[in-house]
């Protein structure tokens, strides 16, 4: 499955956000500089990004260049589909 | 109660049904004193003066009358001075000592007094009522005023007693909780119901209402508190525990059994083994236990235990006694809270209350006074990442603080930019504070239209900072993250939802060693780079107390006090259907205060994951304790719901 944007977007709104929709988040928006996202966050993002997409996100790749922005999470899984991580 | 205006005599059966709702703090013996339009009345808990001391007590020529919740530690001392100058007494209680006191002093003789205390005095000569409330809020006290009278009680519950007092929340003060876990005193969660602020004295007449400051933390200035300290660590560490070992002393005063709490940790530890020197074999000691391990620290304890060769008890508490506690804790904290972890407390103080123990010495107030919260180092970290914000190695000292947190060392690669916010505006006055802050900030977005609407262009944080000493700017950055812990945090929480309130549920009162205000003031004169030697938290308590506790209790990691919560409610019978009860469709509808479709969101979320995180967990023990508060006081149903 390619990584949608809008898909990573309504996750982060439902998940983190309490579904508020009112709540303009752009795509370079920084999930922890906007205090969407605490350490517990990140790894729910993990795991749901691992899921939706089928990668498997390494202990050193979780950092905010490839994870922090909707943006920056969309290249980071389209990189990782294209290397052929698959999971599966 | 004093009708002060209107001159309307006291109605009896309305002073009584005040104190009734006391009874849980008192259960030995009650009275009431009538003198026209003024009312006391009390509910007592006897622990010195057995037979003698009950209340309301006066002086000789009845010209005084008093009701005092509390104990005067240094009462002895102040009895053979007065008696020296040709006061008698006519019992050996602390209570009769402060009547006398006021008689010989007036009103600045609070200043004298080494305790922890709230109470009314009666001069019926002057027809004036003074009110006091000790220096760091141990008691409780609150008042409010009801058609031009005064009514005053240890707790909110007494003063909603009468059906003619208007029941309605304080939004400012919902939303101070949410921020801060506390409203910033004097507010309460009711509108028109104050709270005395800890330091503070009031002086009733029939014109006037005067509120005096009799005491505040101060710490020496920012100037004096850097470079290099003119004493050795020894004797700062000798200073203290010669204090701690004095205040200790003191706090074992009673015509009862005397226990201690005892968690595991470094404090609790050093109040048990000071007590334990002076009470020799056959000292007591409780703890709580947690079925789950990440919560649980009865390794430490049992250490303790083996060495002092206390007797001891322990209470095992799991995610359903959490729950079925839960409703009874809000009732006896009178406010939200966003942890469940002032519910073992309260079930502490039962198993206690049930072994015969009416008076607990605890370790509380050590981790303010001395800078043992994570807070304070994490501030410090930041602060020496700030000087070279590029820097890639600065940052990774903030791995060391939390291991106990789960997740956290996965993302260690996040660092910078979790504690990066505002790095270098180390000028804030709120510098350590401020990730706090932001953290507790979304849960804003869960609040219903008019609590919104209420809350437009207001902001907790200013109104905190109009609370601020005006030295404060002037203090060192640990100086004032101390005093925002110490001055609110301590008062506001620690020592009411999760101290008092939760120990007097059960007739249980808590003694607080470390909150003795000549350790306290003490302890503000230690420099800052002392306190936290590095990153050791406690310094110069853990150089005071080698060979008086063992090693391992010394040099462990300090372990938060946390309860299970999340799991508690939304995984376990019991906690599901109160959760689902308090956050349902009718009753979110009944409040107005949140909105249903964000924490349908939010309980779904935490039904389907093993752990939520810490906002998360908030906003669900938050929302859900605001939800049975609202039902049990502004909806007038009672403990019982």
């Amino acid at each position: 499955m390619t990584p949608d944007a809008e898909d990573l977007r309504r996750f982060i709104i439902e998940n983190f956000l309490y579904g508020d929709q009112r709540i303009l988040l752009k795509d370079d928006d920084s999930f922890s500089g906007r205090g969407i996202i605490d350490s517990t966050g990140v790894l729910e993002l993990i795991a749901f990004v691992e899921t939706r997409f089928g990668i498997s996100i390494e202990d050193e790749e979780v950092i905010p260049e490839n994870l922090d922005s909707l943006a920056k999470l969309t290249r980071y899984v389209a990189r990782k589909q294209q290397s052929g991580s698959h999971a599966g | 109660m004093w009708n002060r205006e209107s001159g309307e005599p006291i109605d009896a059966f309305r002073l009584r049904r005040m104190v009734d709702t006391l009874r849980h703090r008192g259960p030995d013996d009650e009275g009431t004193y009538i003198d026209g339009d003024l009312g006391l009345g009390h509910a007592r808990l006897s622990i010195l003066d057995l037979p003698c001391g009950h209340q309301p007590m006066s002086n000789e020529d009845g010209s005084l009358w008093i009701v005092f919740n509390g104990e005067i530690f240094n009462y002895r001392e102040l009895r053979s001075e007065l008696l020296a100058r040709g006061h008698r007494f006519r019992t050996q209680s602390d209570t009769e000592v402060i009547l006398h006191m006021y008689a010989e002093h007036g009103d600045g003789f609070v200043s004298s007094l080494n305790g922890q205390f709230a109470f009314a005095l009666w001069d019926r000569i002057q027809q004036k009522l003074f009110l006091a409330r000790d220096r760091l809020g141990v008691r409780p006290l609150f008042h409010t005023t009801h058609r031009g009278g005064i009514r005053f009680a240890s707790e909110i519950k007494s003063l909603l007693s009468d059906p003619g007092l208007p029941r309605q929340v304080d939004p400012l003060a919902l939303d101070q909780i949410f921020t801060f876990w506390f409203p910033i005193a004097p507010r309460t969660g009711f509108v028109g119901i104050e709270e005395l602020p800890p330091g503070f004295t009031m002086s009733v007449t029939r014109e006037q209402r005067r509120l005096r400051r009799y005491w505040s933390l101060r710490f020496p200035p920012a100037s004096r508190s850097n470079g290099t300290a003119r004493r050795s660590d020894t004797s700062y560490a000798d200073e203290l525990i010669s204090l701690l070992d004095n205040a200790v002393r003191l706090r074992l005063r009673a015509d009862v059994p005397v226990a201690t709490y005892l968690s595991g940790g470094l404090d609790s530890s050093v109040v048990t083994a000071l007590s334990h020197r002076h009470l020799g074999n056959g000292s007591r000691t409780f703890s709580i236990e947690f079925e789950d391990a990440a919560f649980d620290e009865t390794r430490f304890q049992s250490e303790v235990v083996r060495r002092l060769g206390s007797i001891h008890s322990s209470f095992r508490c799991d995610g359903r006694a959490i729950v079925e506690a839960l409703p009874r804790a809000v009732y006896h904290a009178e406010r939200p809270v966003l942890r469940t972890a002032p519910v073992p407390m309260m079930l502490l103080a039962r198993g206690v209350h049930e072994s015969g123990i009416k008076v607990v010495l605890t370790g509380e107030g050590a981790d303010e006074i001395l800078a043992g919260y994570d807070i304070f180092k994490e501030a410090k970290v930041r602060r020496f990442w700030a000087r070279f914000p590029s820097s890639r190695r600065r940052p990774l000292l903030l791995q060391r603080l939390y291991p106990y947190l789960s997740g956290f060392q996965r993302t260690a690669g996040y660092l910078q930019t979790f504690f990066g916010q505002d790095l270098e505006d180390t000028g804030d006055e709120f510098y350590s504070h401020r990730p706090r802050w932001r953290a507790t900030a979304p849960l804003r977005l869960l609040y219903g239209g008019e609590l919104r609407e209420q809350l437009k262009g207001y902001d907790p944080v200013a109104e905190l900072r109009d609370h601020l000493p005006p030295e404060f700017s002037g203090w060192h950055p640990l100086s004032q993250a101390q005093y925002l812990e110490s001055a609110f945090l301590l008062p506001g929480y620690i020592l009411s939802s999760q101290g008092d309130r939760m120990a007097m549920a059960h007739s249980v009162e808590g003694r607080f060693p470390f909150l003795d205000h000549r350790v306290v003031e003490f302890a503000a004169t230690i420099p800052p780079h002392v306190k936290i030697r590095a990153l050791r938290e406690k310094h110069v308590l853990r150089e005071g107390v080698r060979g008086l506790i063992p090693d391992p209790i010394i040099d462990r990691a300090k372990q938060p006090y946390r309860a299970p919560d999340h799991g508690a409610l939304l995984q376990v019978a019991g906690g599901v259907e109160l959760t689902r009860e308090a956050l349902g469709p009718e009753a979110l509808a009944t409040s107005g205060l949140f909105q249903p479709e964000p924490l349908r969101a939010l309980v779904a979320k935490g039904s389907r994951q093993p752990a939520l995180g810490a906002r998360d967990t908030m906003a669900l023990v938050g929302t859900v304790t605001t939800q049975i508060w609202h039902r049990q006081f502004i909806q007038n149903e009672g403990a019982s719901s």
